[in-house]
């Protein structure tokens, strides 16, 4: 206790004090604000069912992306040359045509797909397999599936033109403008997730900046009430930083549990077509990181949303 | 303390609140701040919380120009001057204790200290058994109570009182006169507004009367 000249006694709080007593104040404060968030749980409710959905949509188009670039990556940089083989081609000439091939320093490996593989094949993969039983014959060619053992491209486009006039061969195509494509849509996907989720973002802090800007309208007299007593500027705001916090939280979970459910019941279709492709392959979702980051992002949304709120609409209140 | 030196208030719309005043209020005195309604009692001490600032002129406060201070200095004046309000400013969501604690949480004394502080204060204004309760089911001048306790909780060196005795009988006015004569014994700076002529006859004190924004009467009392 110190004495000042008027006489009267000042007392003066220690750091240390000052410390727990701003962890207290942090924590009365975080406890009333999520109070306050499931009182009126309805409104919150809608509030982080909004915030969830924006947040969802570009975390699953990302997932989705990167499934299909992990179906892809399956690929191993080793691209496959098709070669359609002509009608009259016997099963033998074709076997042998494949096993020759084979041998050759250029091709690692060389499989002979019978017509009648190629349908069973086609019928478990597309679903059309009802259509295709009113066909009298089997439209499928003979097709040996050649994967090449570099993955230089005009080396690639040599062999398959060189492949293309072999005489038993009717018609050649290669993997590798599939994948370019494919790899072009990857990137175009890439793209559109970040712009999606820039602006789903933008909305989300714009959505948690307008609700919590009619809590602020709502306090307003204890805001003014609080200034007039001296109340710092970083005291008044805390009750909605938190408010901002808790509802990124609770977004960011509802987000979660739309995510995994999606992929959940897109999983099984998904999975079947893919397996044509690799035999081992999952749908993964979020792991328990990615989790995590999704939850701290959320919440971080929300208290940056808070910030955008009070920093335009605290300064207006004052008392009078 | 406090000193007013040619201060004017103008509103916009042309009305003049106060008019080249001008006076000082040394540490540990106890004044009268008197004079009509519209006098300009309230704009005055509004100007030493920084609620408003003053058209020309210039007002200290402990030795600080108000007139210099940015925004942000602002809550560090007001947490250093106690003030009761004339309506009170209580927050009803809470409950007395919070309301009293108020100064003390935002300046960061830790749990312990606010207790103790607030039941002190509480005590002093005779309301300890009001403690849990909320506002709404005080009477008037109890609520008025609770805004004296929220002011000198924190023991500030300089004490502001709005019309503090308005709500009371005289058995409390008196009762609160004599608190914030105590208050005075003990070092603090004290003003008070107040329509109650007897009142400032009977303590015998400094005078500060406005008539229409003109300070014109600075006459102290034989203390």
């Amino acid at each position: 206790m110190v004495t000042n000249s008027s006489g009267a006694t000042v007392a003066v709080t220690d750091a240390r004090g000052r410390l727990s007593s701003w962890v207290n104040n942090h924590r009365q404060v975080a406890r009333e604000s999520l109070a306050s968030v499931l009182e009126a749980w309805v409104t919150s409710l809608m509030t982080w069912l909004v915030i969830g959905i924006a947040l969802a949509l570009p975390i699953i188009l990302y997932l989705m992306l990167d499934n299909v670039a992990e179906i892809s990556g399956d690929w191993d940089g080793k691209p496959r040359i098709s070669l359609y083989l002509k009608e009259q081609v016997s099963e033998s000439d074709a076997r042998r045509f494949a096993k020759e091939l084979q041998a050759t320093d250029e091709i690692e490996s060389a499989i002979f797909i019978s017509p009648e593989d190629a349908l069973l094949e086609f019928q478990a993969m597309s679903g059309f397999g009802d259509v295709l039983n009113t066909l009298d014959e089997n439209p499928l060619p003979a097709v040996i599936e050649i994967k090449s053992a570099g993955d230089d491209v005009s080396q690639l486009r040599l062999q398959a033109v060189s492949l293309n006039d072999n005489e038993l061969v009717d018609s050649v195509t290669f993997d590798l403008e599939w994948i370019e494509r494919l790899f072009a849509l990857l990137k175009f996907g890439e793209r559109l997730v970040m712009a999606m989720s820039f602006v789903l973002g933008l909305g989300v802090l714009l959505i948690i900046g307008n609700t919590i800007r009619l809590a602020i309208e709502n306090r307003r007299s204890e805001i003014e009430i609080v200034k007039l007593v001296g109340g710092t500027d970083s005291f008044v705001r805390r009750p909605f930083l938190y408010l901002g916090l808790w509802y990124g939280l609770g977004g960011s979970v509802i987000a979660w549990i739309l995510v995994q459910g999606s992929l959940l019941f897109l999983s099984g279709p998904v999975e079947i077509l893919a397996q044509s492709y690799r035999d081992d392959f999952a749908l993964s979702g979020l792991g328990f990181v990615e989790s995590l980051i999704v939850i701290a992002t959320g919440s971080l949304l929300g208290v940056l949303g808070g910030l955008v709120a009070v920093s335009r609409h605290l300064n207006q209140i004052e008392p009078e | 303390m406090i000193r007013f030196d040619e201060v004017s208030k103008r509103y916009p719309g042309g009305k003049e609140a106060l008019s080249r005043v001008s006076f000082e209020l040394e540490a540990g005195e106890m004044a009268f701040l008197t004079g009509h309604s519209g006098a300009g009692k309230s704009t005055l001490m509004k100007l030493i919380i920084v609620m408003e600032r003053p058209s020309q002129g210039q007002v200290f406060l402990q030795g600080t120009n108000l007139n210099k201070i940015s925004s942000k200095q602002i809550p560090a004046i007001r947490r250093s001057v106690g003030v009761v309000f004339q309506n009170h400013q209580l927050l009803f969501d809470r409950t007395v204790f919070d309301n009293v604690a108020l100064p003390l949480t935002i300046a960061g004394y830790k749990y312990r200290d606010v207790g103790r502080r607030v039941r002190a204060a509480l005590s002093k204004v005779g309301l300890s058994d009001k403690e849990k309760q909320y506002p709404v089911t005080l009477s008037g001048g109890e609520q008025q109570r609770v805004g004296i306790a929220r002011a000198v909780v924190n023991k500030p060196s300089v004490l502001l009182a709005d019309e503090p005795t308005g709500n009371l009988d005289p058995e409390l006015s008196k009762e609160i006169m004599d608190l914030f004569h105590q208050f005075n014994q003990v070092g603090v700076t004290v003003m008070i507004a107040t329509h109650d002529l007897g009142l400032v006859a009977r303590m015998n004190r400094k005078e500060l009367q406005l008539d229409h924004g003109h300070l014109v009467l600075a006459g102290s009392g034989s203390k």
